[in-house]
C-alpha cells in the first residue's frame, strides 16, 4: 500500500511529517525568492498541505500523479527530495531537471511524478494518457490529476474527463478548489455550486470534501483508487482549501482581507491534525518538537545544498531536447562547448 | 525506380499506392511491437475518413487502433501521457487543419516536456494527419502547416513525395523515441510507386532521396510536388536538353541540407517547391540554409514555389488558380535557365 497509509500511527506521523516539510520548503522558497536567490515565479502551497498529503496518502509509490504551477506540495507528498527539488528552483545543475524546469516544471517521471505544469489545465489530459498506458498494459496502477479551481473551466480539462469517463480508465482528478484562480473568486468562474457537480456530464462519481483535513481527503481518495483499480473508472474529488500566500510570490491581493485568511487559517490542516495526533496520544508534545526541528533542519539542508550545487554549463541549454539530436542543434553545441561562440557559415 | 531508393536498398520491391504504403508501415509497426497503438477519430471500423487505417482494425482489434471521441486536445494529450509512460502511440489528426485544437498539447506539453525535465522523459509519440488542397475541401479542410511544427523546437516533421517515402518515413517515426509529425498531403494517396518489402526498411529522418539526378537545375520539392516536378523534369528534358536534379527533403526538420548543398555547388541554380504558404516558411528555411552554405555556387536568384499566402478557396477555378503545381515549376526553371 501507501508509503504512508492513514490507518496505522506511524503512517499518520509521516503524514504530518510531510505537511510540516512542505510547509517549511514553501516558506524558505518565499523567503529565499525575495531575496532574490530564486530566479522566475513561484506559487507555494502553503495551507493548501493536506491535500496533496491526503491524496499521495492513498497511493501507492509506483502511481502516477500530474501536478500543477503551485507543484512542491505535491512533489514531497510524492516523495521527492527537497535537496534536488531546491537546487531546480535555484537553477542548478543538480536539480531534478538539471535547471531547465524550475518551480513550474518539476518533474520527476520515474517517482511517478508527470511534472508540474505552467499551462492551467494541462495536467488532466497527460493523467489520462498514463492511465492509457496502465490500461493497456494491464498494470496495478492509477494515476491522480491534481487541478486548481480555475483550471475546472478550460476545455482541455473536460475533455480529458470524458475520455477517462467513456473508457473506464483509472484517473483520479484532484481540484485543489482554494477559493481562487489568481485574483478571480471561484463563484466568478463557475455556474455551479460545487465543482464537483460537473462530474455529472460525465456520469461519474463527483464528492466534495474538507481539503483542510488530511484523512477526510485520504479517505476520498482511497476509495476512489479501489474504483479505479478495479476499472470502474474515474472519480472528480474536489478538495475545500485555502492558500494563505499570494497567487505568486509577490501579489498584492487587492482582492481579499486579512479577516478571511484568519478564517481560514483558524481551520489549519497542520495544527488541527497534530492537534489530533496528540489527542489521541499518538504523539507527545516532545516528539512534535523534534519533528519540527527535523524538518527545519531537512529544509536549511536543502538550501545549503542548492546554493551549494553547481550552475549549468552554457552548452547544457542544447542538451535534451530530443531523444536524438538533430545536427541543426548539435552544432551549437559544439560551438558552446568548444570556445563558446556561434556557429556560422562554413563559407 | 528511383536512383536513391535502389541505392538505398538493393532490395526486392512492390508496387503500391502511397495509401497502401502507409497502411503497411503501420501494420509492420504493430506487428513488430507490442507498445505501438493508433488513437484518433473513426480510425476503427469507418477506417478512417481517407482510408489509410482501413481494414487494420480488424486484424488488431479496437485495443490497438483506438477510436476517441471528438476531443483533439484530449486524445492528443492523452497521447503524450501515454508516451511519457511506457507505451507508443500513433495519433491521427484527421485534417491538420485540426491540429491547432490540440495545439496546446503538442507545443506545450509533447515538445517540450522532454526538455523541461532535464532529458527524463521519452516522448515516442508520432502524429499523422493529412495536408493539401485539390479536392474542393475548401479552407478549413486543406491547409499545409506543416511549417508551423518544422519550426516549433522538440518536434520532428516529415512529408513524403512517394510511397516508397511514406512507407519509410512511417515506420522511423513510430520507432523514434522523440514527437514526430507525418505530414500526408490527401491528393497522392492513390500515387503508386515501388516499395521495398523489407519489413526493416525505414527512411531515416534527416535524410533526403535524390529523385532524378541532373547537371543543370536543383529542384528541392515536396509532398505532391514531386512527382509534378519529375514530369516537369522529363518536359524539360525533352524540349531544351536541360537535366534537373528532383531532391524530395522528406525529412523538413531536421532537414538533409548537405544533400541539397551538394546538388546546388554541382547546379547552381534552385528552385524550392512546395505547398506552405510563401512567407516566413519552409522555402525560406531552405533558401537561407542554401545562402549560408553555398551562397558562392549559386549562378541565378533562388526561385519559391508555394501558394500565395492565401487560404485553399473552394471552387475549383480559383483553388487551381493558387495551388501550385508542375507548371509553376517549370515557370520558375524557365525563369532562370
Ligand atoms: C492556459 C493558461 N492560462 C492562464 C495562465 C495564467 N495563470 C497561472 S495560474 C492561474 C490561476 C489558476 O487558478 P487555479 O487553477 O485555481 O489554481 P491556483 O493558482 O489557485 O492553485 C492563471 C490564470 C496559465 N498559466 N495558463
Ligand atoms: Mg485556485
Amino acid at each position: 500500500m501507501a508509503n504512508y497509509n492513514l490507518e496505522s500511527s506511524e503512517g499518520r506521523v509521516e503524514a504530518l511529517r510531510r505537511m510540516l516539510l512542505i510547509r517549511a520548503f514553501d516558506e524558505e522558497a518565499g523567503d529565499r525568492f525575495a531575496d532574490g536567490e530564486i530566479p522566475g515565479f513561484v506559487h507555494l502551497y502553503i495551507g493548501e498541505e493536506a491535500v496533496g498529503v491526503g491524496t499521495c496518502a492513498a497511493l501507492d509509490p509506483d502511481d502516477y500523479i500530474a501536478s500543477t504551477h503551485r507543484g512542491h506540495g505535491h512533489c514531497i507528498a510524492k516523495g521527492l527530495d527537497p535537496k534536488y527539488m531546491m537546487a531546480e528552483l535555484y537553477g542548478k545543475a543538480e536539480g531534478y531537471c538539471n535547471g531547465k524546469g524550475g518551480s513550474m516544471h518539476i518533474a520527476d517521471v520515474d517517482a511517478g511524478m508527470l511534472g508540474a505544469n505552467g499551462i492551467v489545465g494541462a495536467g488532466p489530459p497527460l493523467a489520462t494518457g498514463a492511465a492509457l498506458s496502465i490500461d493497456y498494459d494491464d498494470r496495478d496502477q492509477i494515476a491522480v490529476s491534481f487541478l486548481g479551481d480555475g483550471a475546472v473551466a478550460q476545455g482541455q480539462v473536460h475533455e480529458a474527463m470524458n475520455l477517462a469517463a467513456t473508457w473506464d480508465l483509472p484517473v483520479v482528478f484532484v481540484v485543489e478548489n482554494n477559493q481562487y484562480g489568481e485574483g478571480t473568486p471561484v463563484e466568478d468562474q463557475h455556474n455551479v455550486d460545487n465543482l464537483s457537480d460537473t462530474a455529472q456530464a460525465y456520469d461519474i462519481p463527483g464528492l466534495t470534501v474538507d481539503g483542510m483535513d488530511v484523512t477526510a481527503v485520504a479517505e476520498a481518495v482511497d476509495e476512489a483508487r479501489s474504483r479505479a483499480r478495479n476499472g470502474n473508472g474515474p472519480t472528480l474529488v474536489e478538495a475545500e482549501t485555502y492558500r494563505y500566500r499570494g497567487h505568486y510570490e509577490g501579489d498584492e491581493e487587492p482582492y481579499r482581507d486579512e479577516a478571511e485568511i484568519e478564517r481560514w487559517k483558524d481551520r489549519d490542516p497542520i495544527d488541527s491534525f497534530t492537534e489530533r495526533l496528540i489527542d489521541r496520544d499518538e504523539l507527545t508534545e516532545a516528539e512534535f518538537e523534534e519533528l519540527q526541528t527535523e524538518v527545519e533542519a531537512k529544509i536549511q539542508d536543502a538550501v545549503d545544498y542548492a546554493q551549494d550545487a553547481t550552475p549549468p554549463e552554457p552548452h547544457e541549454a542544447y542538451d535534451d531536447m530530443f531523444g536524438e539530436i538533430p545536427p541543426e542543434i548539435e552544432r551549437f553545441a559544439t560551438a558552446a562547448r568548444t570556445d563558446g561562440g556561434t556557429p556560422g557559415g562554413d563559407r | 525506380m528511383t536512383a536513391q531508393v535502389e541505392r538505398e536498398l538493393e532490395t526486392e520491391t512492390e508496387e503500391l499506392t502511397v495509401r497502401e504504403a502507409i497502411r503497411q508501415a503501420l501494420r509492420e509497426e504493430l506487428e513488430r511491437d507490442e507498445d505501438v497503438f493508433l488513437i484518433g477519430e473513426d480510425i476503427g471500423e469507418f477506417g478512417g475518413v481517407l482510408e489509410v487505417t482501413g481494414d487494420l482494425y480488424e486484424e488488431f482489434g479496437d485495443e490497438r487502433i483506438k477510436d476517441t471521441p471528438i476531443s483533439e486536445a484530449g486524445f492528443t494529450g492523452a497521447a503524450t501521457g501515454a508516451a511519457a509512460t511506457g507505451t507508443r502511440p500513433v495519433v491521427e489528426l484527421m485534417f491538420s487543419d485540426f491540429s491547432g485544437v490540440a495545439m496546446e498539447q503538442i507545443m506545450n506539453q509533447m515538445a517540450k516536456m522532454r526538455y523541461m525535465f532535464g532529458g527524463k522523459a521519452e516522448m515516442p509519440v508520432t502524429v499523422r494527419t493529412t495536408e493539401g488542397g485539390g479536392m474542393g475541401a475548401a479552407s478549413q479542410h486543406s491547409g499545409t502547416v506543416h511549417t508551423w511544427m518544422a519550426h516549433f523546437p522538440g518536434l520532428k516533421a516529415v512529408a513524403p513525395g512517394t510511397a516508397a517515402a511514406a512507407k519509410g518515413l512511417t515506420k522511423a517515426a513510430i520507432r523514434s523515441n522523440d514527437p514526430v509529425f507525418v505530414f500526408e498531403n490527401k491528393m497522392i494517396y492513390e500515387q503508386t510507386g515501388q516499395v521495398p518489402t523489407d519489413e526493416d526498411y525505414t527512411a531515416p529522418i534527416g535524410e533526403a532521396a535524390i529523385e532524378r539526378e541532373g547537371d543543370d537545375v536543383t529542384v528541392v520539392a515536396t509532398q505532391r510536388l514531386v512527382g509534378e516536378s519529375l514530369q516537369t523534369a522529363e518536359s524539360i528534358a525533352d524540349e531544351f536538353g536541360l537535366e534537373v536534379e528532383v531532391i524530395d527533403p522528406r525529412s523538413l526538420y531536421p532537414l538533409d541540407t548537405e544533400t541539397i548543398v551538394e546538388s546546388v555547388r554541382k547546379t547552381g541554380r534552385l528552385i524550392v517547391a512546395d505547398e506552405s504558404p510563401l512567407s516566413y516558411g519552409t522555402h525560406a528555411e531552405i533558401v537561407a540554409r542554401v545562402q549560408e552554405e553555398a551562397f558562392f555556387s549559386l549562378d541565378a536568384p533562388i526561385q519559391r514555389v508555394g501558394t500565395p499566402d492565401t487560404h485553399m478557396p473552394f471552387s475549383p477555378p480559383l483553388e487551381n488558380e493558387v495551388l501550385p503545381d508542375g507548371d509553376d515549376v517549370r515557370a520558375a526553371i524557365e525563369r532562370i535557365s
